[in-house]
């Protein structure tokens, strides 16, 4: 049964029921996997990285497969997609996987095969000049950026993604490359709040956040929207009713209680936030989701906003590096960011990555006081100075 | 070991199920890709064609000339989609604000998710982009593909699409990123007549699960996680299409506590896979270690000179609950004390693995910061067997929790918000469990008890006259 190509296929608009196949679920995993990993299914032992991208894993059978592991974007066109499908076809008999990280992951059977796929890979460059599948994104170094959609498909984003991935992996490109780091860096994008990846416990989180209250539309807002929910959208209660000079119902905003979240944007988009000079980047650093060592984490916030610099973000390119480098030459042999962050004070993280700390960084939402300093434990960095000097202490 | 799909699955072959010829497929060159110029001045977008990693704009480009050099008789959207997009992409960059309209409810008949109406707010700039629909299309677990059914998908998605898709969304799904209203139907229809294959998840209903890669290749995986994944996914079909959920609901899988989904940050129920035994060590593996015969941590730090690798150092002294030491040349781990965080067997792969007698820990209630601030997963369930067909599982603890949420979740609460509000003791309740240490990281340093009547002596039914009796106003 080949793909139709009559303009409405096998639907009949007039009769939308007539042989309508629904909840069928997935594909079945098991088909697409390669010989070699239905016959080891459950059987691994060990695996190893070779080098920097390829790694292998050794079955209690004593078979290996290499997988090579290249970077790609999450946004393709179905060329791309049949390129990969030109390589696994060439290479891996037909078979390929993708990763959580929107990394590609090619499958081979021997270390002759390895040389071939590696050849051909790095040898595969958009005419711009720009790497097709670059190898690497394993081990003690930078993999793939995790981001969302932006300006390419979202209604709600404070910044755009793809681009700014493309910028900051060109800048980490050496990272991605390498393995040279004390442990994993997991960095993520999300474009607004609502985090459609999971941004919030990551080594570094790059976030789009509105500044400007929401604008409002009162000429519609009543006619779109269900006020009731507005107004319960909105977690700090900022959102009340009002009737505008000609009577429409409508709401008022205190914009004082506004922190810019636009979950009231969300329920009615008689409230939209976004703003040139307003929206920018928020830098949050030293989450986790894995449980080794120490528990899973939450990102902080360590940059309160950067400029939304497109297509290049080059402050957020520069900030990003510079805490990379820094936990580059201070943190010990399996450390995360986080980790490193708890053990010399964060007072210390601030200070070893050159990055200023503003009123912005302490929290003033709900739970402040988890955050509280309540210990005479602390180490002297400028800022501590600075208080001391503010009250004449020294 | 062979797994079975639910209902038997046809062979797809591409070559029988094809839109486009070799010819069509290959139909420019790379000099024709050089000189290709898209129907928009596009200079801040072009920026972002240089530099090593691979460029969207310039794979956007290849699927722009393609389409043109397709022609609009063999393509059922608009050939200059992807210019539209780029042009307003563009546009978005010089404005520092997104083009794209708030909402639009689309969807295919009888499903509440799956769809994601999308309409620019500059459709006489950019007609071909005024409808730019999203589907999701649920992806196999673990996302491992053949080649035939890729190319097929390129191919609908070439002749009732966009070209534009991501491999993948953040749910795991595959995202079909841009069509008109028009072709919907007939797209969900290919899809399930052609590839037996179904949407995802979106709206107030279960989405996509989504898993780690488990037994296909991984030595520290606990559980089937695929296996799970498929079964939980075909047998909540009704919950993943037909939103009947106060708002979204996910389930992640991972295999083990190294959590490479992300579950305990990102699932409203996380399966995180976990032992109860003993930790498998291979001594002569570990001697090699020591000796510097194995790189430690399957060489994840090759790039840079850590010097000889120091097992006291290394493993023994950042185990967290310092539950391990040498004796005679051997690896000593009293396991009645470990909290299996995985570092000694991430380090020494060859020489530790998890132990036989595997399960999962279940947790609760992961959200993102929207709306009351983030939460992670809350271990709720600190072990259970996980066997097909996971009845226990769905039993025990899904459907009474989704029975509870549906009870009395507030419109847009997520599982965490609700165990915040209600309670950990009321989840207790839910589940019928007992309290355990094991739900807190410390018990409460308040003593604000919310007692209840049966749990004090002789009630609360107290008469003013006889406390009178004691004592004077």
């Amino acid at each position: 049964m080949a793909l139709s190509t009559e303009r409405l296929g096998r639907y009949n608009p007039d009769k939308p029921m007539e042989n309508r196949l629904t909840d069928l679920g997935p594909r079945h995993f098991w088909q697409y996997f390669p010989p070699i990993i239905q016959r080891n299914y459950g059987k691994w032992k060990y695996h190893e990285i070779l080098e920097p991208g390829v790694l292998v894993h050794v079955s209690e059978t004593g078979e290996k497969v290499y997988t090579v592991r290249v970077g790609g974007c999450r946004f393709m066109t179905v060329e791309h997609v049949r390129e990969i499908c030109e390589i696994a076809d060439k290479h891996c008999d037909g078979y390929v996987r993708f990763t959580t990280r929107n990394n590609i992951e090619f499958m081979v059977d021997s270390p002759e095969k390895v040389e071939a796929l590696k050849k051909d890979l790095m040898s595969r460059k958009h005419v711009s000049g720009s790497y097709k599948f670059p190898i690497g994104g394993t081990g003690a170094g930078i993999t793939n950026i995790v981001h969302t959609q932006g300006y390419i498909h979202c209604h709600t984003p404070a910044t755009d993604a793809s681009s700014m991935i493309k910028s900051l992996m060109d800048e980490l490109f050496d990272l991605f490359q390498g393995m040279t780091l004390p442990a994993q860096v997991r960095v993520s994008m999300a474009c607004c709040l609502n985090m459609c990846g999971a941004v919030h416990c990551s080594d570094i989180a790059l976030l789009g956040y509105h500044r400007k209250p929401p604008i409002i539309d009162h000429e519609i807002l009543a006619s779109v929207c269900e006020i009731p929910l507005v107004i319960a959208a909105c977690p700090t209660a900022a959102i009340s009713p009002a009737k505008t000079p000609d009577g429409k119902k409508t709401v008022k905003i205190k914009e004082e209680r506004c922190m810019f979240c636009g979950n009231c944007y969300t329920m009615c988009m008689a409230l939209p936030l976004a703003d040139k000079e307003g929206d920018c980047v928020t830098v949050m650093a030293g989450g986790k989701v894995s449980n080794r060592i120490s528990p899973p984490k939450f990102s902080k916030v360590v940059v309160a906003a950067l400029p939304n610099n497109f297509p290049r973000f080059p402050e957020v390119c520069k900030t990003v590096r510079q805490i990379i480098e820094a936990y580059a030459a201070d943190a010990n042999k399996y450390e995360r960011i986080g980790d490193w962050a708890e053990r010399i004070g964060w007072e210390k993280f601030f200070e070893k990555c050159g990055l200023e700390f503003t009123e912005h960084l302490i929290d003033d939402y709900r739970l402040q006081y988890d955050t509280y300093r309540t210990s005479t434990l602390f180490k002297y960095t400028d800022p501590a100075w600075e208080v001391a000097k503010a009250v004449d202490g020294v | 070991m062979a797994f079975e799909p639910k209902q038997p699955q046809k062979e797809l072959k591409y070559d029988e199920l094809r839109i486009y010829s070799d010819e069509e497929l290959n139909n420019y060159t790379e000099e024709e890709l050089k000189n290709f110029k898209i129907k928009h001045d596009i200079p801040l977008c072009e920026e972002l064609e240089s530099g090593p990693w691979p460029s969207f704009v310039a794979d956007a480009k290849r699927g722009a000339l393609h389409r043109r050099k397709l022609g609009q008789d063999r393509l059922l959207i608009e050939q200059d989609v992807i210019e539209d997009l780029l042009g307003q992409l563009e546009l978005s960059f010089k404005d520092g604000e997104g083009h794209w309209k708030h909402g639009g409810i689309v969807g295919v008949f009888g499903y509440g998710g799956g769809v994601i109406g999308r309409y620019s707010d500059l459709p006489e700039k950019y007609p071909s982009i005024a409808h730019f629909h999203t589907m999701r299309v649920n992806q196999p677990a673990s996302k491992f593909y053949d080649t035939d059914y890729l190319r097929t998908i390129c191919d609908l998605w070439e002749f009732r699409g966009s070209s534009m898709l991501n491999m993948h969304g953040s749910t795991g799904d595959i995202i079909f990123l841009g069509t008109f209203t028009e072709q919907l139907e007939p797209i969900f229809f290919e899809l399930t007549h052609v590839l037996q294959q179904d949407l995802g998840g979106s709206g107030s209903n279960l989405r996509t699960p989504s898993c780690c890669i488990g037994r296909a290749r991984c030595e520290w995986s606990c559980y089937d996680t695929q296996d799970m994944c498929y079964e939980m996914t075909t047998y909540y079909q009704d919950e993943l299409h037909r939103p009947a959920f106060p708002y979204k609901f996910k389930f992640k899988f991972d295999g083990c506590p190294n959590c490479c989904v992300a579950s305990i940050a990102r699932a409203d129920m996380s399966f995180i896979g976990t032992w109860r035994d003993e930790i498998q060590i291979d001594q002569e593996a570990v001697q090699a270690y020591i000796n510097g015969e194995i790189a430690p941590n399957g060489n994840a730090h090759a790039g840079k000179d850590w010097g000889k690798f120091d097992i006291k150092k290394e493993v023994l002294d950042l185990c967290p609950t310092q539950c391990m030491w040498m004796e005679d040349g051997k690896l000593m781990i009293d396991d009645k004390e470990c909290t299996r965080c995985m570092h000694c067997i991430n380090v020494m792969p060859q020489a530790l693995r998890p132990g036989k007698d595997t399960g999962v820990s279940i947790l609760l209630g992961a959200k993102a910061p929207i709306l009351e601030g983030a939460q992670m997963s809350l271990l709720t369930i600190p072990f259970m067997k996980a066997e097909p067909p996971y009845d226990n599982i769905k039993e025990k603890v899904i459907e009474p929790i989704w029975d509870w949420w549906m009870e009395e979740g507030k419109n847009r609460e997520r599982l965490g918000e609700l165990i915040q509000r209600q309670s950990i003791r009321k989840l207790m309740e839910v589940l019928d469990i007992p309290a355990m240490p094991q739900f807190v990281k410390e018990p409460r340093s308040n003593p604000y008890i919310f007692w209840k009547e049966e749990d004090v002596p002789g009630g609360w039914d107290r008469s003013i006259e006889e406390y009178r009796k004691r004592h004077k106003r």
